[in-house]
């Protein structure tokens, strides 16, 4: 490729092409493996060369894995679970990074300090207290305790105090307090309003990652109650070595993420890519 | 989020742009209630913070100082500092380090420098893009207890798909489970397909924002494709690819999840401990073993670990800044 062509104007060749490609495979195939695995029996699975293409034991294969977890439990309780976590953090960390922002306090930076160092700390540090508290409160099992210590993120409340920081001037907040208007006033009529694509941003990552989290529930919820994540792991520390059954439990449980995602991917893609250079 | 390192204020900041001697040029009621209500703002957050995050720690380094049970989880009994002498002496504490330690480093390395090249590959004009970009987040919308649980059977012995194509090849089957090597860079790869595609990402933002004129200069300067990654790419991509090394440090310290699960949920870490890292000792510790105070001084040890292994990062980044500089 000529020098001068770079960058800006970096034109794809065939090489470019087969690479991205294979990189696009490497990613989707071990998704679409699973639809294969999910839809065949064991001993197809068994059988060399291993088949490569769906079969029609998908369905089979899914009332067996929805008698050994309940998959559809964890599928609703996850949602209650995500949509909770997700609501929370972004109007907490809004208000929080609105503040951190914007206004004038005393230990404002050591505050925000402290809560970026905080990021550094591993979930292991607060597991055995939270779920002492979680039993005392009578909540241990309950989707609550899993809600409770997730509601707020240091992450969120830096990320939400960048962005107000670059996308809301200046000049606009203060005209506003010319003309009188409360602290109030400026958050809801000028600083949401602005920011309301960061918050989207942040409320679908935040979704995705408690969506995933799989560390905290496993250890504050039964296998009785669980959230999708956690059936997943009763599903598949089963003693039955049943490879298509275990599979299939998985899809059934992947497909709603899945189907948002392939919805909403190029808005999650833009946000990601957004976050990293805003933030 | 790439200057998460930096907690000077804002450009924009409010307080740092009026001098504090104009308070003609404030208006005169708003920085005394902007000050006051401020708390207002922050104090669900830091409530919320203060008691499931901040108390639990400190809660937790108590504990570490203590025999717990669960079932007798208020008669602690003090024993000062011998549950961290019992980790430093204690083969399963080390073993665990080491795991940790080797996993993190076969699984962060690689997918830094893939996402990189990838990032790369992105940055060039493509048809259907948005699919490309999409298909590479996929593994990042899988959780990873589905992940695992799909690679689990990828690698098994016997039936995996893994093995099926070794043997076609002519090569020797791997037994990815009770060899270590092949364990751990199974365990690597869950991690690697789950990442790579989101640091991607987060490097094509920070690609595109590198100031593209500064690639035309530079080939006017008659600098090579290289030498535009050297000089160029590298310098404009610093703080995003520090960003990322840190992140990676601390997710890679506290993996949990996807050695549970590859040994079917079990926290031993394999037959021989020859994968359990530091998250699932402590979880072992507590629940298994039922030594709480013990399983704090872990979750301890790894908050210093991080803590050293991310200034590390730092010093060593600051350091070649000021060489390059």
């Amino acid at each position: 490729m000529a020098r001068k062509k770079l960058h800006a104007t970096l034109e794809a060749g065939t090489g470019t092409y087969v690479l991205v490609a294979l990189v696009a495979i490497v990613s989707i195939f071990p998704l679409y493996y699973t639809i294969v695995m999910a839809s065949h029996t064991n001993a197809e699975m068994a059988a060399s060369p291993p088949p490569m293409f769906p079969n029609t034991s998908f369905f089979g294969n899914i009332h067996k894995a929805l008698e050994m977890a309940p998959l559809n439990k964890g599928l609703i309780n996850s949602i209650i679970v995500s949509g909770c976590i997700t609501a929370g953090t972004v109007a907490l960390c809004t208000l929080a990074g609105f503040a951190f922002a914007k206004l004038r306090f005393k230990g404002r930076n050591v505050l925000l300090g402290i809560c970026i160092g905080t990021m550094m700390v591993p979930t292991q540090m607060g597991v055995i207290p939270l779920y002492m508290l979680m039993a005392k409160w009578g909540l241990a099992g309950h989707l609550t305790s899993v809600i409770l210590p997730t509601l707020v993120t240091a992450f969120g409340v830096f990320f939400m105090r960048q962005y107000i920081s670059k996308a809301v001037p200046d000049e606009l907040i203060e005209s506003a307090y010319m003309d009188g208007a409360s602290t109030t006033k400026v958050f809801l009529q000028i600083v949401v309003p602005a920011v309301r694509p960061a918050m989207a941003v942040l409320g679908m990552l935040t979704f995705l990652t408690a969506w995933n989290d799989f560390f905290w529930p496993l250890i504050t919820l039964n296998s009785g109650n669980p959230t999708i994540q956690v059936a997943f792991q009763s599903l598949a520390s089963g003693f039955a070595p049943q490879q298509s059954i275990i599979m299939a439990g998985t899809l059934y449980g992947t497909i709603p993420v899945l189907i948002v995602f392939a919805l909403l991917g190029r808005q999650i893609v833009g946000g990601i890519m957004e976050g990293a250079v805003k933030g | 989020m790439t200057s998460t390192l930096t907690t000077e204020p804002a450009a924009g900041d409010l307080s740092r742009r009026r001098p504090r001697r104009t308070p003609s040029a404030a208006p005169q009621g708003r920085r005394s209630a902007g000050s006051r209500i401020a708390y207002v703002y922050i104090l669900p957050f830091f409530l919320v913070f203060a008691a499931f995050s901040v108390y639990p720690w400190l809660d937790t380094a108590w504990i570490s100082l203590h025999n717990v049970r669960l079932s007798t989880y208020d008669q602690r009994e003090w024993v000062g500092l011998a549950n961290y002498k019992d980790l430093l002496t204690n083969h399963f504490f080390w073993n665990a380090f080491r795991n940790t330690l080797t996993i993190g480093v076969i699984s962060a390395v690689p997918q830094l420098a893939i996402a990189l090249g990838i990032a790369h590959l992105l940055n060039h004009k493509l048809r259907g893009r948005t699919f490309f970009r999409v298909a590479i987040l996929m593994p990042y919308a899988t959780s990873l207890a589905a992940a695992t649980v799909i690679f689990l059977e990828l690698y098994s012995p016997q039936y995996g798909l893994i093995n099926w194509f070794l043997d076609l090849a002519h090569l020797p089957k791997v037994d990815w489970q009770n060899s270590k090597w092949p364990a751990q860079f199974a365990i690597a790869s869950i991690v690697m397909w789950r990442w790579t595609g989101y640091n991607a990402l987060i490097f094509l933002a920070g690609l595109q924002a590198v100031d593209q004129e500064l690639y035309a200069a530079a080939s006017v300067d008659g600098a090579g494709k290289w030498g535009q990654f050297r000089h160029i790419t590298l310098p404009g991509l610093r703080p995003t690819i520090i960003f990322a090394i840190v992140v990676s440090t601390i997710g890679s310290a506290q993996l949990f999840g996807e050695p549970l699960l590859y040994h079917g949920g079990l926290p031993d870490g394999g037959s021989a401990g020859q994968y359990q890292t530091l998250g699932l000792l402590m979880y072992q510790q507590g629940w298994a073993n039922d030594r709480l105070g013990l399983a704090s001084a872990t979750a301890w040890s790894m908050f210093v670990i991080i803590l050293a292994a991310v200034l590390v990062n730092l010093v060593i980044s600051r350091r070649r800044e000021r060489k390059a500089g």
